[in-house]
């Protein structure tokens, strides 16, 4: 008897193993904290009730780094990575990603709209890319800092005068140019336009060197709003999800400057060599349908990228904030898109730049 | 060096200046350690002694910053991976180190001192390239992101301190012993433990702790081979400093203060027990 | 006769071997036995750190993307003379491998190359290649020309041709703030991309600068305690030796919470009035705070060489100095410190060793100003991802500590190197 039960013990747990073995576990890469709570609220745990596939949230600090390294060692891990578009153009175009055929492969509007048209108009720019959300980069500022003046325009924040004090700017070439020359008076359609000739680079360094005193560079998305909040600064650039949780959650005193934000669209990017590509693609056709990417607005104030989600988006889960006016996509008009191409072309060279700038 | 009872004025003047500077270069090394101390039971998060802190107020201060730092996972499997990955690398390094010490200071080694080199090399190559080397190539044979492939690289960091340590016991080491040991019936094995390895002994100890502080308090490394799930102590530290700055840090810093407190003690021990093993008495 | 003699004069070894022959056996065995106890650890340093080094030095030359990902152009172009734009043939090649690119979608690779010597061919290649899928046949020169403009400019091809090569000095004069110019030729960088010579520069003079203050500050500590008592030097010998123990991401938390502008010491200068509450001092994430941080972490380093070299003087000799009527400065300069010169000399190269190699305290406390070499190595293995890039600074900073080394090793000896 003992021994029998002994037995069926073994071959049950056998069982299990097998069937362990069977279903996929699915690892997942994404930037870690709010962010990817907000994925796992939205998208991981509804897929593993659905589907009983279970996900492993890995996280990771953007960029192609790991990627590049394990696609180089033919030997990938990872079956699904969130990026940023720019990083999901180069690794398309080195080969890291696979193309996605966006009506084929992912799910329609709930009006049968396909998938290629309901995407927000822009954001497919790189075949191996399907848009979840759109994201600023735009400043914030600390609202009691001038009394009862409130700047109102990029070129307020290169001017010392009115409204002195300490900017928090992103260590880095992308953006800082654009802003400058925005600053200095080109419209936001001639940016790039500008950027492409040597005078218009020259302005824009010498329009950047006007604050360069006054700036605190910043290199993690998490400082700018403790810089605000010890009042180190007054001005600080960030991601404009960053800032709805300091303002609405944390309610710190700062208040937004929508004027020159950079939109910009994260997504899911898939590895070529991946061990489980046919199981991640119906995870990623479920996670970007129009309710999933309407339900992450829910907890964080990233706007989704589908245009059918667009009216969907409510009320903030715990907070119960109309999510609407926080949206990135409400002040599009006043902001810009990067110009990928153009700083694929010349980002080695403006970073190179910036630095020796930098250093000067 | 007491002030001789002949000093003029001029030299006792000398005298306590240079006492005071003296003072002065000792509290520069010692106030930043002793100051986090105090402030990682400050209840306000700050970085800062409060006006409360300075009254010594006991409302000021707080466990808080240690409950943080245990009921955090991301802290406490920090420490298990650091002390997995330390443990792991201290074996591999204390055994594969003293076997080579060992060949390196018999008399008929050859190429002694080109091979020495080339064994303690990973201690003089700046730690960012050792990093960026093996991130290539261990990525190329699938270690990168696991803890085998962060084990055999702070292995290698550690072995040198070994053999430094164990090679420094052996040069007093008095090689008649041993074979007064084989002329009187002993095998080698029977020698190596009865014999060499008690003497051998402090500097085994001392290169292991060398060892396991170089892979404990490793972040270069770590930074670029580990993910997520291998992060150590020193690298959560490395991204609490950039990310945000909270006195749990400092809780965990004062943590480690102790740690290498209870080392120095042994180190200080065993070099005692060395001395007195070696019939140096200290001077 | 004679026979019987020789034998004769061969000493014997106990088991009757000649005694010549018996010891070189055993000293054979010896030599045998003490390889066979370095093995182990040798074949684990060879495979799991001098290969990987290895490794990353040989990517600052490697050139494998053009000659590997367009073979077709690359023979093409074997015998072009450079003089003018390609002839057709060169054309039909590059459109060959502009599809197999495009379908492997492994193209973007030599773009990504071709970009680090002339920024543009990147979208140049990738958009060509996009294009090149729906082309069919020929002439196709004016249909490349169509493609992208810059296919028309001789310099496109000079590069092109330059990369065809298996290996390249590229990244190296990168490294050094060169570059090849339109027809070739080596050329300085202009000047506002002037960064690596002089991170160089700035990385020795932050190095030279910390090894002469650890000096300055070490110096006096190291007499103080080579002349004491032992009972009260050890005890001293605990603020030089714990801060040694403690881990350096402690030392540079401790320093952030010291220097930072709401920190302790700003916090000190205000209570006692030295600076008023709106200017506190800007002590750290710039330069000050890298060298202050740096120097307290590696002054251990120069104390200790320094103590053990002073422990040997004996103090008679200065007390000969002073009864034969030397002045007590005088003295001091020309009988003690001389003898000293030989710490002075390990502790400095040691010193100078670690800190131009520094990463984690730079890239913490520096900000913008205070950043060493290594943290753009950093760069750019992280972020940039020009990896040809990183191993060629990298090479070079190896190389000037290995150099360093070799100087080290004549002065002091590594045998002599002693821990704790």
């Amino acid at each position: 008897m003992k021994k029998m039960l002994k037995y069926s013990t073994f071959a049950i747990s056998m069982l299990g193993m097998v069937s362990a073995a069977q279903a996929v576990d699915l690892n997942v890469v994404s930037w870690g904290g709010a962010y990817t709570a907000s994925q796992m609220n939205a998208y991981y745990k509804p897929y593993t009730k659905k589907t009983g596939v279970k996900i492993n949230s890995i996280d990771y600090s953007g960029g192609l780094a790991e990627m590049r390294a394990q696609s180089e060692a033919k030997n990938v891990t990872w079956d699904l990575v969130d990026v940023v578009l720019a990083d999901a153009i180069k690794g398309c175009d080195e080969g890291m990603f696979r193309p996605i055929d966006m009506d084929k492969e992912m799910a329609a509007a709930p009006d049968g709209t396909p998938a290629s048209k309901d995407f927000l108009k822009g954001t497919l720019l790189s075949e191996c890319f399907v848009p979840q959300i759109i994201y600023s980069t735009a400043f914030a500022y600390r609202a009691d800092a001038w009394g009862g003046k409130k700047p109102t325009k990029m070129a307020d924040v290169f001017d010392l005068k009115n409204f002195p004090g300490k900017r928090a700017l992103q260590k880095k070439a992308i953006n800082n140019l654009e802003w400058a020359l925005i600053a200095d008076g080109v419209p936001l359609s001639k940016v790039y336009d500008v950027l492409d000739t040597d005078v218009g680079k020259d302005r824009a360094f010498k329009k950047l060197a006007t604050i360069k005193k006054d700036v605190i560079w910043w290199t993690e998305g998490a400082i700018p709003p403790q810089l605000l909040a010890d009042e180190e600064a007054v001005f600080g650039t960030g991601y404009n999800g960053r800032w709805f949780s300091a303002i609405n959650e944390e309610k710190q005193p700062f208040a937004m400057l929508w004027d020159g934000q950079v939109l910009d669209i994260d997504g899911w990017a898939v590895p070529a060599k991946g061990k489980n590509v046919a199981e991640v693609m119906k995870f990623v056709k479920f996670a970007t349908d129009t309710q999933r990417l309407a339900d992450q607005a829910k907890y964080i104030s990233y706007g989704p990228a589908r245009l059918s989600s667009g009216p969907m988006v409510s009320k903030h889960a715990t907070l119960g904030i109309d999510m609407g006016p926080h949206m990135p996509t409400k002040y599009a008009d006043q902001g810009f898109m990067t110009d990928f191409a153009w700083w694929a072309d010349n980002g080695d060279e403006m970073n190179e730049r910036f630095a020796a700038w930098l250093l000067q | 060096m007491a002030i001789p009872p002949y000093a003029g004025p001029l030299e006792t003047t000398w005298y306590f200046t240079f006492r005071f500077l003296c003072a002065c270069i000792f509290l520069f090394l010692i106030t930043p350690i002793l100051v986090i101390i105090p402030l990682s039971f400050n209840i306000e998060p700050y970085f800062t002694f409060t006006s409360g802190m300075l009254e010594f107020d006991p409302d000021a201060y707080s466990l808080r910053w240690y409950e943080d730092f245990i009921n955090n996972t991301q802290w406490t499997h920090s420490v298990k991976n650091s002390f997995i990955i330390a443990i792991a690398s201290t074996i591999l390094a204390t055994v594969l180190g003293t076997l080579a010490a060992l060949g390196l200071s018999k008399p008929h080694m050859p190429y002694r001192s080109l091979v020495m080199g080339l064994l303690i090399s990973p201690m003089i190559v700046p730690l960012i390239i050792s990093a960026a080397g093996m991130y290539f190539f261990y990525s190329n044979i699938g270690l990168d992101q696991t803890f085998l492939g962060i084990i055999l690289a702070h292995t290698a960091l550690g072995t040198p301190f070994v053999v430094i340590t164990v090679t420094a016991t052996l040069v007093g080491f008095d090689h008649s012993l041993s074979r007064a040991s084989a002329n009187l019936g002993a095998n080698p094995t029977t020698t190596f433990f009865k014999v060499i390895m008690p003497l051998i002994l402090p500097g085994v100890i001392s290169g292991a702790l060398f060892a396991f502080i170089t892979s404990f308090d490793e972040v270069v490394v770590v930074l670029f081979l580990a993910g997520f799930d291998q992060r150590t102590i020193p690298r959560q530290m490395w991204s609490g400093i950039r990310e945000q700055i909270s006195p749990t840090i400092l809780a965990v810093a004062t943590i480690l203060v102790m740690i290498s407190i209870a080392l120095l003690a042994t180190l200080e021990l065993l070099r005692r027990r060395g001395e007195k093993m070696r019939g140096i008495s200290p001077g | 006769m004679a026979n019987g003699n020789t034998q004769g004069e061969v000493v014997l070894a106990a088991d009757g071997t000649p005694l010549k022959e018996s010891l070189n056996k055993a000293m054979r065995k010896n030599r045998i036995r003490a390889l066979l106890l370095v093995a182990p650890l040798f074949i684990f340093i060879l495979f799991s750190f001098l290969i990987p080094i290895f490794d990353m030095t040989f990517r600052s030359v490697d050139n494998w993307q053009v000659g590997t990902l367009m073979p077709n152009t690359s023979l093409a172009l074997k015998d072009w003379d450079g003089k003018a734009i390609p002839e057709e043939a060169v054309f039909e090649a590059l459109i060959a491998d502009l599809k197999a690119g495009a379908i492997t979608r492994e193209i973007g690779k030599v773009g990504t190359r071709l970009n680090y010597e002339k920024s543009g061919m990147r979208s140049m290649i990738t958009s060509s290649a996009r294009k090149s899928k729906k082309v069919k046949e020929g002439p196709y020169k004016p249909i490349v020309f169509k493609m992208h403009k810059k296919w028309k400019d001789l310099e496109t091809w000079t590069v092109i041709k330059r990369n065809t090569s298996a290996y390249t000095i590229g990244y190296y004069l990168n490294a050094v703030d060169l570059k090849f110019d339109k027809s070739g030729e080596i050329v300085r960088q202009p000047e506002n991309r002037q960064i690596y010579g002089k991170l160089f520069l700035r990385t020795f003079a932050i190095s030279m600068a910390i090894t002469i203050i650890c000096i300055i500050l070490a110096y006096p500590i190291s007499y103080l305690l080579a002349t004491m008592p032992l009972r009260y030097s050890n005890l001293l010998m605990i603020f030089v030796l714990l801060p040694f123990w403690t881990s350096l991401l402690v030392r540079t938390t401790a320093w952030i919470a010291m220097l930072q502008s709401q920190g302790v010491l700003n916090d000190l200068f205000v209570f006692f009035g030295f600076i008023d509450d709106a200017n506190r001092l800007q002590l750290i994430y710039n330069l000050t705070g890298t060298i202050i941080a740096m120097t307290h972490i590696l002054l251990p380093f120069m104390v200790l060489p320094l103590y053990s070299v002073m422990k040997t003087i004996p103090p008679t000799y200065m007390r000969a100095a002073l009864s034969l009527g030397a002045n007590p400065f005088v003295a001091f300069v020309r009988v003690y410190m001389p003898q000293t010169l030989s710490g002075i000399g390990a502790g400095s190269i040691l010193v100078f060793i670690l800190s131009i190699g520094y990463y984690i305290t730079p890239a913490l406390v520096g900000g913008t100003g205070g950043t060493l070499i290594s943290n753009q190595i950093a760069y750019h293995m992280q972020s940039s991802l020009n990896w040809g890039l990183a191993g060629a600074l990298g090479a070079l900073l190896l190389g000037s500590v290995l150099a360093l080394y070799t100087l080290y090793n004549k002065i002091v000896g590594i045998d002599n190197m002693k821990l704790g």
